[in-house]
């Protein structure tokens, strides 16, 4: 089964940019299955039930939403091999920037947009930084050579990467990724697998349910800035 | 040079022989000194501790670096001169064969015609995607005779299409002059503030109304917006073809735009439905159930009528002037 994981900032088109690909994919009869990570509520998974694919849904709710992510992520991709799922893709937004879904020689997708402004790219980690293929949307809206000034500075943090312009709502490109989806890491369990990037870590008096502000409501891994 | 020998130079040769290591640096939240320190040594004592609050590990960090440092340098290097783009015919969304082989040469003008919807984009697309019968139309495209390098495919650097979109909206918050300084630093082009100095000249010879370098790239009209990017792509571009969806017609010369990017022996596709655009091409293709149905050759007839055309064009635009003056057009 070929697995990949996709993430992205908070709408900048990750359901836009899978659902296009889907298509492509069920042109070619392959079954697919999707997981979509969201931390409150999500609609997206009824966008996906619609095309006719194997939906899994996950909601984080009062924990981390990355932490929540790895936990489970192993019993879905068995969950998508007992299926016999082609294709199994998951879906999660990156809330806070340092946190990346993504894993070793697991082919990491980032979708990330044209309007979210000239500095993002350097303001989100791992998520973008170890991706694999960097898929940029919503370049419609601008000018060329707005697209070519924000892929530069993409390219500038992720030079490895593959940068591609997808327009999720006509699906300019969508096939062109869709040939890279094809060629995505195969396999059968996520056992023995690591994370590209360790997630941020807390684990203070706040993460227990503390509401209480002042130093002596702090305990465990507190960090203070510098005066 | 190779990425193992510009470890072992010291940081200020290194800053000085490539200013935009600062960049690729601070773009990680790191800082290089002009030191005699070299670039191996700056690594080796970087504080894990602070690359994991910045969310990227040494490896990975010396990884983009090499990757990074490879595609600036392959900025530098000339591009494979497209002297030809032959477009091999697939199929139409009914089966049918679109029986026909097109080579195009740098300077000419081919427009593309047809309702929306009936696979204008796709044709533009599989351009793009230098098409390998690997796309729905099974269209194939050669350069300069054969078979293309996969590179074109997905390279940044050299990038076989430039496109430009009838959106010209901007979101960046930059004034003119910064905004095209900011794409020539991007591609890295010799001498840049002579060229963003040509290239607002330029825009303002296109623009029906002048702007000024320090107009906010938001409050520029559409014919201006229009006008910056068509001299941006005619002087900072590199690709050998360009795709154009359809010059609109206010507030710009769209014959001295079509001109200047002819100039720059680039192959020029262009989606429009301007009579006076389609007649300064030299060839239309006609494009209906996402096939191309027929190549219309430009006549000499039409030709003949193309200076009517630019009359009647100039005609308008005077009356257009005169509205925006305030005369009023009791007589005409």
């Amino acid at each position: 089964m070929h697995f990949l994981t996709v993430s992205g900032p908070p709408s900048s088109g990750k359901t836009s940019v899978i659902l296009r690909v889907i298509e492509a994919l069920q042109a070619k009869q392959k079954k697919i299955g999707v997981v979509k990570y969201d931390c409150l509520m999500t609609e997206d998974d009824l966008s996906y039930a619609k095309k006719g694919v194997l939906v899994k849904k996950g909601l984080s709710g009062s924990q981390c939403p990355d932490h929540y992510f790895v936990s489970n992520i192993e019993a879905c991709v068995s969950w998508g091999v007992e299926n016999n799922c082609d294709f199994l893709i998951s879906e999660s937004a990156g809330l806070c920037n340092r946190c990346s879904p993504h894993i070793k020689d697991i082919t990491a997708v980032c979708v990330i947009d044209n309007l979210s402004g000239i500095n993002t790219p350097r303001k989100i980690g791992p998520m973008l930084k170890s991706a694999d293929i960097v898929v940029i949307t919503k370049g419609d809206i601008v000018s060329q050579a707005e697209r070519e000034v924000f892929a530069s500075r993409v390219k500038q943090v992720n030079p490895g990467a593959v940068i591609m312009n997808i327009n999720g709502i006509t699906g300019q490109g969508a096939f062109e990724l869709t040939t890279l989806f094809e060629g995505a890491s195969d396999i059968e369990t996520l056992k023995g697998m690591r994370l590209r990037f360790s997630m941020p870590s807390a684990l203070c008096s706040y993460c227990l349910g503390e509401t209480r502000i002042g130093d002596e409501y702090q305990t465990g891994n507190v960090r203070k800035m510098e005066s | 040079m190779h990425y193992h020998d510009l470890l072992l130079q010291p940081l200020k040769q290194l800053l000085a022989d490539y200013p935009w290591l600062e960049d690729f640096f601070s773009s990680f939240g790191l800082q290089l000194q002009v030191t005699e320190q070299t670039l191996q040594q700056y690594l080796n004592q970087l504080d894990p501790d602070q690359l994991l609050d910045l969310g990227i590990s040494q490896e990975q960090l010396q990884q983009s670096l090499h990757d990074f440092m490879a595609g600036m340098l392959a900025l530098d290097e000339a591009a494979e001169k497209v002297e030809s783009l032959t477009i091999i015919g697939g199929f139409d969304k009914t089966g049918s064969a679109e029986q026909l082989e097109l080579t195009l040469k740098p300077g000419e003008v081919i427009c593309i015609v047809g309702p929306t919807g009936s696979g204008k984009s796709r044709l533009l697309a599989d351009i793009e995607w230098v098409a390998q019968g690997d796309t729905p139309t099974k269209r194939k495209i050669l350069i300069n005779g054969g078979v293309p390098d996969n590179k074109w495919r997905f390279s940044t650097e050299h990038k076989l299409v430039a496109q430009l979109s009838q959106n010209m909206n901007f979101v960046m918050d930059l004034t003119a002059e910064e905004f095209v300084r900011m794409h020539a630093e991007s591609r890295l082009v010799p001498d840049p503030e002579e060229k963003v100095a040509r290239i607002l000249e330029q825009a303002n010879q296109l623009a029906g109304e002048q702007f000024k370098p320090d107009t906010p790239v938001t409050s520029l009209s559409g014919g201006q917006s229009r006008a910056l990017m068509i001299a941006d792509m005619a002087i900072l571009s590199k690709s050998p073809i360009v795709l154009i969806d359809e010059i609109e017609n206010a507030g710009i010369d769209r014959k001295k735009a079509l001109e200047l990017l002819v100039k720059q022996e680039k192959i020029i596709l262009m989606a429009t439905h301007d009579p006076i655009l389609a007649l300064m091409g030299d060839k239309r293709l006609v494009i209906k159930n996402g096939g191309i149905a027929k190549i219309i050759e430009s006549s000499d007839a039409e030709r003949k009528n193309l200076s009517r055309l630019e009359e009647l064009d100039n005609t308008l635009l005077a009356l257009r002037n005169r509205i925006r003056f305030g005369e009023t057009l009791e007589e005409l």
